[in-house]
Order: C-alpha cells, then sequence, then structure tokens
C-alpha cells in the first residue's frame, strides 16, 4: 500500500467535510474519486496534501505516518497535485513554473537540472511551444496542462488530479486521458476526482463513491456503477444519475 | 476622584471623534477592500475647510460640517475614479499606493499653499462645569455631532435602498451586480461616503484643538488601531473601537507617562492583527 | 531561465560613480553620491521582500533605524569600530526580522503591510522613552570618537567607502537570489504562496529568511548615515516618510528585477535633488512625487524597467 488513509475527519465549524472516511491505494493504481458537488472530495485531496490537518484519523505515506507532516515536506517526499482552480505562477514563464516543481519537488533538482526536466515534462504534455511564454497569457486548458507539468516534475511517487478533464473539449479530454494512462505506466500512483463519468469509469482501477464527506461505496467501477446507494446519492442530482447509469453501459 | 471622572469624560468625547475618524477608514476598508492611506490627507483637508469655512465665511465648525459633508462626498468619489478605479483588480500593492500618492499630493500642495504653521479655531463657547470638572461646550458639541454622523450613516447603511447595495457589495460584489447593483457606482459612492466622513472627523476636530497640514496622520494611524479594535466594516465597531482608545488614552495617561502610550497603542495594533487580522469585534 | 547579465554594467556603473567624487575632488559629490547609493542599497534590499517575495513591508525604514540605534549606542558608548558596529547593527536588525517575522509574515497583502507600519511606530514611541538612547532628542557624537578614523575629515570619506562596499554587496545579493533556487521559491511565494508551499516550498522558512536579509542591508545603512551625520534621533530614524520614498523608488526602476532598484534610486534621488534646488518646486516636490507615482501606479506598474523590457523583449536578460 503507498498511501493509506484511515478514519480520516475533517470539520470546518459545524459541517463536516470528510467523514471518517478510509481507503488504500496500491502502487501504480488509479483511484477515482466520485460524487456529487459539495461531497468533500477537493477536501480529501487537501487532508492528504496536507493544506489542512485532519481532527481525526491517520495518513500514511508509503507506510510512514504523514498526518501532521507539513506540506511542503508530502511534497518533498512525493506527492504532488493540481487543483481545481488553476493555481498557476502568474508572472513567471510556463517553463519557470514547471522548474519550480522539479526544484523543490521530490525530484530536487538544481535550477540547471531542472530547467532540463522542466523541459522534458513540457514536451510530454504538449507544451514545448509555449515554455518561454509568460503564463498569464494561456487558455485555461492549458493551464490545466501546466499544472500537470508541474506536479510530474517534481518526479511524485503518488500524484493527485483534482478534475483536470473539465473545461475541455472532447478531443482534449481523450489527449488528457492518454497522458494520464502514460503516467501510470511510468510508475506513478493516480488518485483522480472528476466529473466527467465516463472517462473516470473507463481509466480508474477502483473507484470510491464519497456524499456528505462519507464513503458510500467503493469498488471496481462496474460494482460501483450498479451500488444502489451510489444511484441515491445522485439521484440528488438527475443529471449525473442518468451520465452513471448510461456509462455503466461501457464500461470497460 | 475628580481627576478619574474628568478624565474619563474627556475619554469619552475625544473617543467619539476618534471613532467619526476611523469610520470613514474603516466603510472603505469594509466595502472596496482597500486601505486609504490617504485619510489622514483628507482629515487634514477637513481641518482646513473649516478653517477658512469660519475665517472667511463666518461659518462655525459646527454648521460648516454640512458643506463640508458635500465636498468631502464629491471629492471622494472624483478621487475614487482618478486613483482606484484602474487598480481596484491588482495587487494590494497598487491601492496602498495610489492612495498614498493621493496623499502625497493633497499633503505637498497643502503645505505648499498653506505650509506648516500651525492654525486654530477659535469659536469661543466656553465650558460648563459640574462639581469641579470644566468641559469645553465645543468638546462636547463635538462629541454628541460624532454620535449624529454614526446614526446618520446606520440609518444610511441599513434603512436606504443605496446603503442596503453598499453592504450588499461589500459582502458579494458580484452576486450584488447580478441583482442589478450598479457596482461602479456603489464603489465611488463608498469611497466618496468614507473620505466625507473623514472631512467631517477633520473639521471637527478643528473645532477642537489646533492643527498643521500634517496633523491628519496622527489620526490615520489612530484610525487604523480603531479599525482592528472595533472590526472591519461596522460603523458602530469604530465608534466602539474609538471609544476604547479615548479611555485608554487619557485615563492611563493618568498612572503611566504619556509617551509610552502610543507604544502600548501600536502593539495593541499588531498584536490584534496578529491574533485575529479582521478585527476584535467580529462583522455582524 | 537565462542567467541576467545585469552585473555587467551595474556593478562597473556603481564604481565609476563611486569613483566621481575622487577624480573631482569634490565634496559636494561626495555627499549627492553617498546619498545615491544610500538610497540604492535601501532600495535594493526592500526589492528583497517587496518586489521577490510580494510582501508588502511599508514600515521597512524600522530596520535602517534598528542599526542605526544599535550601532551608535556602541560606538557612543563603549567606542565599538564603525565596522564592528556596523555588522552588529545590521545582524541585530536581521535578528528582529526574524523574530517579528516569524509573527507578522502569516499575515497577508495589506494586513501585513499596516502591521509593518504599527512596528515601526511602535517601536519609534518605544525608543523616544528609553533615556539610555537618549529618549526624543537621541544621542550626538563626541567629536572625539572621529579621532580613530584620523580626524572628521577622513572619518566621513571613510565612512563613504564603507557605503560604496555595502552598495555592492547589497547588489550582489539581490543578483544571487534572483537567479537562484531560493530566488525561485521566493517569486512562487509571491504568485502564489499556497501553491508554493504543495510544490515544496518551505514558504514560512523563505519568508523569514528573505526579511531577515532585506531587513541586514537597511541596518548597515543606518549605521553608517548615523556615524556620518553625528547625531541620532527617533524621528530621523524612524521616519515612515523614508519608508513610501523606498517604496518609490522600488515601484519607479521595476520591482522584482535587478537592475530596476537601483535605477529608481539614481532617478529619485536626482529628482529630488532637482525638485528642491529650484525655489519654486521646493515645497511642491512631495506633491510631484506622488503624481509620479500615481501615474507609475496607474499606466506602468512594472517600472522603468517592466516599460522597456515589455517593448524589447532582447533586453530582458540585461535588466532582470
Amino acid at each position: 500500500m503507498i498511501l493509506n488513509v484511515e478514519n480520516v475527519t475533517k470539520k470546518f465549524g459545524g459541517l463536516v467535510a470528510v467523514d471518517h472516511v478510509s481507503f488504500q491505494v496500491k502502487k501504480q493504481e488509479i483511484l477515482g474519486i466520485i460524487g456529487p458537488n459539495g461531497a468533500g472530495k477537493t477536501t480529501l485531496f487537501n487532508v492528504i496534501s496536507g493544506v489542512y490537518y485532519p481532527e481525526e484519523g491517520k495518513i500514511f505515506f508509503n507506510g510512514r505516518d504523514i498526518t501532521k507532516v507539513p506540506s511542503y515536506k508530502r511534497a518533498r517526499l512525493g506527492i504532488a497535485r493540481t487543483h481545481q482552480i488553476v493555481k498557476p505562477l502568474n508572472e513567471l514563464t510556463v517553463l519557470e513554473n514547471v522548474m519550480v516543481g522539479a526544484c523543490f519537488g521530490k525530484t530536487g533538482a538544481s535550477l540547471k537540472q531542472g530547467m532540463a526536466i522542466a523541459g522534458e515534462v513540457l514536451d510530454a504534455v504538449g507544451l514545448g511551444h509555449k515554455r518561454d511564454v509568460i503564463t498569464v497569457k494561456l487558455n485555461v486548458p492549458e493551464k490545466k496542462r501546466l499544472e500537470l507539468a508541474r506536479a510530474l516534475a517534481s518526479g511524485p511517487e503518488v500524484i493527485l488530479l483534482d478534475e483536470v478533464l473539465a473545461g475541455l473539449n472532447p478531443t482534449e479530454a481523450d489527449e488528457m486521458l492518454q497522458v494520464i494512462l502514460k503516467i501510470k505506466e511510468s510508475g506513478i500512483t493516480i488518485l483522480m476526482i472528476e466529473h466527467l463519468m465516463h472517462a473516470i469509469m473507463k481509466i480508474s482501477d477502483k473507484i470510491i463513491v464519497l456524499d456528505h464527506g462519507r464513503k458510500i461505496s467503493e469498488g471496481s467501477p462496474q460494482e460501483v456503477a450498479s451500488d444502489p446507494k451510489v444511484i441515491e446519492a445522485y439521484l440528488g442530482d438527475p443529471d449525473l444519475a442518468l451520465r452513471l447509469i448510461k456509462s455503466k453501459g461501457n464500461t470497460l | 476622584m475628580e481627576a478619574w471622572i474628568g478624565a474619563i469624560l474627556s475619554g469619552i468625547l475625544l473617543g467619539l471623534v476618534y471613532g467619526l475618524a476611523a469610520m470613514g477608514l474603516n466603510l472603505i476598508w469594509g466595502v472596496i477592500n482597500v486601505i486609504n492611506l490617504s485619510h489622514g490627507a483628507f482629515i487634514a483637508l477637513g481641518m482646513f475647510s473649516a478653517y477658512f469655512l469660519f475665517h472667511f465665511a463666518g461659518l462655525n465648525p459646527f454648521i460648516a460640517v454640512a458643506l463640508v459633508l458635500i465636498i468631502g462626498l464629491i471629492i471622494g468619489m472624483g478621487a475614487y475614479f482618478v486613483a482606484l478605479h484602474r487598480v481596484l483588480d491588482a495587487p494590494e500593492l497598487s491601492t496602498l499606493l495610489s492612495t498614498y500618492s493621493l496623499s502625497l499630493i493633497i499633503i505637498g500642495l497643502g503645505t505648499f499653499i498653506f505650509t506648516t504653521n500651525p492654525r486654530a479655531i477659535d469659536i469661543g463657547l466656553g465650558s460648563i462645569g459640574v462639581a469641579g470638572i470644566y468641559i469645553p461646550i465645543s468638546k462636547i458639541l463635538t462629541g454628541l455631532f460624532s454620535v449624529l454622523f454614526t446614526v446618520i450613516l446606520y440609518l444610511f447603511l441599513y434603512k436606504t435602498w443605496t446603503g442596503k447595495a453598499i453592504r450588499a457589495v461589500s459582502m458579494n460584489k458580484s452576486a450584488a451586480e447580478f441583482m442589478g447593483v450598479n457596482s461602479i457606482f456603489i464603489l465611488s459612492l463608498s469611497f466618496g461616503i468614507g473620505i466625507a466622513l473623514a472631512m467631517i472627523a477633520g473639521c471637527l476636530i478643528a473645532a477642537i484643538f489646533p492643527f498643521t497640514i500634517l496633523s491628519g496622520s496622527v489620526y490615520e494611524l489612530k484610525s487604523f488601531v480603531i479599525c482592528v479594535l472595533g472590526g472591519l466594516g461596522s460603523p458602530l465597531g469604530a465608534l466602539i473601537g474609538g471609544l476604547i482608545l479615548g479611555l485608554l488614552e487619557n485615563v492611563f495617561a493618568l498612572k503611566i507617562p504619556v509617551g509610552y502610550i502610543p507604544f502600548i497603542e501600536f502593539m495593541i495594533l499588531v498584536i490584534i492583527l496578529l491574533v485575529k487580522p479582521t478585527g476584535l469585534i467580529t462583522k455582524r | 531561465m537565462k542567467r541576467g547579465y545585469t552585473l555587467i554594467w551595474l556593478i562597473p556603473l556603481i564604481l565609476a560613480i563611486s569613483l566621481l567624487p575622487v577624480i573631482a575632488h569634490s565634496v559636494i559629490y561626495r555627499e549627492t553620491i553617498f546619498l545615491i547609493l544610500m538610497y540604492i542599497t535601501l532600495a535594493v534590499s526592500l526589492n528583497i521582500i517587496l518586489g521577490y517575495t510580494g510582501y508588502v513591508s511599508f514600515g521597512h525604514i524600522v530596520f535602517y533605524g534598528i542599526g542605526g540605534y544599535t550601532s551608535f549606542y556602541l560606538m557612543y558608548r563603549f567606542g565599538v569600530h564603525l565596522i564592528l558596529a556596523m555588522i552588529m547593527g545590521g545582524i541585530l536588525s536581521a535578528i528582529i526580522a526574524l523574530i517579528v517575522g516569524e509573527a507578522v509574515l502569516r499575515l497577508r497583502g495589506a494586513i501585513f503591510a499596516i502591521a509593518t507600519i504599527g512596528i515601526n511606530e511602535a517601536i519609534k514611541s518605544l525608543v523616544t522613552n528609553l533615556q539610555f538612547l537618549g529618549g526624543a532628542t537621541g544621542m550626538f557624537f563626541n567629536f572625539k570618537i572621529y579621532k580613530t578614523y584620523g580626524g572628521a575629515a577622513k572619518a566621513i570619506w571613510f565612512a563613504y567607502w564603507i557605503m560604496v562596499v555595502v552598495t555592492i554587496i547589497c547588489l550582489l545579493t539581490s543578483y544571487f537570489i534572483k537567479n537562484s533556487k531560493f530566488g525561485y521559491g521566493l517569486f512562487s511565494i509571491r504568485e502564489d504562496e499556497d501553491a508554493a508551499v504543495v510544490l515544496g516550498v518551505n514558504t514560512k522558512r523563505f519568508k523569514s529568511i528573505a526579511f531577515a536579509i532585506s531587513a541586514f542591508f537597511p541596518g548597515l545603512v543606518g549605521a553608517i548615515f548615523f556615524f556620518k551625520a553625528g547625531n541620532i534621533e527617533p524621528d530621523d530614524a524612524f521616519h515612515l516618510v523614508k519608508s513610501i520614498e523606498m517604496i518609490f523608488m522600488v515601484m519607479l526602476g521595476g520591482f522584482g528585477t535587478v537592475s530596476g532598484p537601483p535605477i529608481g534610486a539614481l532617478l529619485y534621488e536626482r529628482l529630488k535633488g532637482i525638485l528642491l534646488i529650484n525655489p519654486l518646486f521646493k515645497n511642491l516636490h512631495m506633491a510631484i512625487t506622488g503624481f509620479i507615482l500615481l501615474i507609475i501606479i496607474l499606466f506602468a506598474p512594472g517600472g522603468i524597467v517592466g516599460w522597456f523590457r515589455n517593448r524589447f523583449k532582447k533586453l530582458r536578460s540585461l535588466l532582470e
């Protein structure tokens, strides 16, 4: 088990955003995390990446208890992430953005090495031609790729992808899926939050479903998609429920 | 005993004026999310308006204050479009510096025209005394006017449509726009009201203390302390913060060397910012 | 990232300017250039926290005052040599920045700015009340102190050369930070602190170190300035307007760049000099400064260097 989340709870005032959630992730697995809006998915990522410490529960990374390890140290241990709302370093160039990942993440590169790594990673995600552009000038899909590149350059063992497909057109989304599969092949473990059911059902090895902060289902994509509890949770969101039911047919 | 009562009374009266002076800063901070570093300059401008209205139009500050309100509103709304509108979405450094540059321009021109000589307005209202404690009537009037303007501001913010729009913009600008509020007008109006309050405070202070063109900065620094004491965005909070500061200055002065009071005030400022950056009394 | 070439022209330029008073045998030149060098050091060091890290240290002059008072006291009371006293002043400034920074660097944006103003005012009123530091009237040197340096005239030249050395070291520091991994950590904090920490930047430590470095040099400058002046008082040492001048120079030249603050400092000193000499503008210099600042903020937030860099991309490596 590369990542082991045990009974984690995170509250904001009276609101329990993540409620006693446990799950495990095997090395080189893709874990999909789904659930209606406000289910606590991003909060869960924030707890794993150390933005918040949980009130209860523990998180183990490669067997080591990292529950109270600060965010920047987790990055150095090999946990990288992207953000749902992109957080580019606007006034730096695309290359410099990715260099920050390479220099301060697990890779721990020197500036010179960082530049070389950043160049390679940018080519891999298809942003090589934009390397000297000031980041603020990128469009949203490009910024999403940039976030992914920055996370990859840090040399992670686990990467948390928060809705990297959102806002992409079908072609771009397909390209991104190919990139994600390549990342997996390179030996990296992936946790991804996604609203595009079709995509996440196709790509995940395992899926957990959150609703109101609680884990309501866990299993293979098929198991989850036929779980009555999941259907029920999505009934509040008929559109999503419909997509979930439809996607059941063409999984795998 | 008389010393204590006297200190408390003048602390309260002074505190009310401090509160009024801070209210404009607080309103702008709360609604536009800008720390207005030209606040002190506008207080000084208010003092000089009072001075000239007194000497050339024969209006005493308690009458002139109505005119000053209108002047402040117009200047403030103009200043918003000159110095702030363009940089409102830029990093905070920009608004700090653009308002500071306004301050430099006002105080620079003021120094050029009026020099830094001290001035005073003596309206000669005398004092009233009860049981051996004498308080100048102008101080009492100043305190009362401060309360009056707080009440007016409160009624405006909570009872009028425009006032509600201001509060809506301060809570959530885009939601307010969605509801049909012209946010540009509201933002400039808020800045105008903030500036008008600063100038009114200056006008009233001029009735009780001598001043120079540089005097505003003292009240600006005090206003920062008051804003964090009283909490952001609430006029009542500013008044309470002002009262605390006024009492502190007058009552502490009986027990500790006066020189240490600014030190205590600024330590309070820093400590509150560290403990609770939104101010002691939370908004709403 | 290409390593910038800024120092190739900047350092020789500073050296050439520094030698002017010797070549011209002019005490007036020396006084002017001393001020220019002082402004350059103040602006360049502020730029490390303001321009690189994005924290608006509005009361930054407090470190100049702390360095000034510390060294003045050491020289005045114990006859410590300027160089030693100066270094101790700088170190104390840096240590205080570390301690204060531990607390206030948690604050962001304008709240941080206000807190630094509060700190400057608090320390100023504290010093005003400390009798061993001379209270409100401050301290005056006995001219005997200058004997160590071969008399007052030589002491002033000595202070001048120390200022030259400090300026060069400050510029080198600024340049090497800008082109180091540490510098990249600072820029990432400036652009998005939350993203930076998730990327593995120890933001808390980076900010503290940047703050301490940017406090160290003003400490040195304060020491030299007040040694040369022969007296120190709270209103001079902790004058908030000087803080604003520092920010003005950084913004005028171009914040976050290596060459911007020195260019801004040079121009500001000259501007001030010209305005103060002219009897008409003498009293207007504040208003004119304000007007220029407003124009920069509204229309050229990148300052002079930013403006040139955007128009002539090739110049980037020569300016940044």
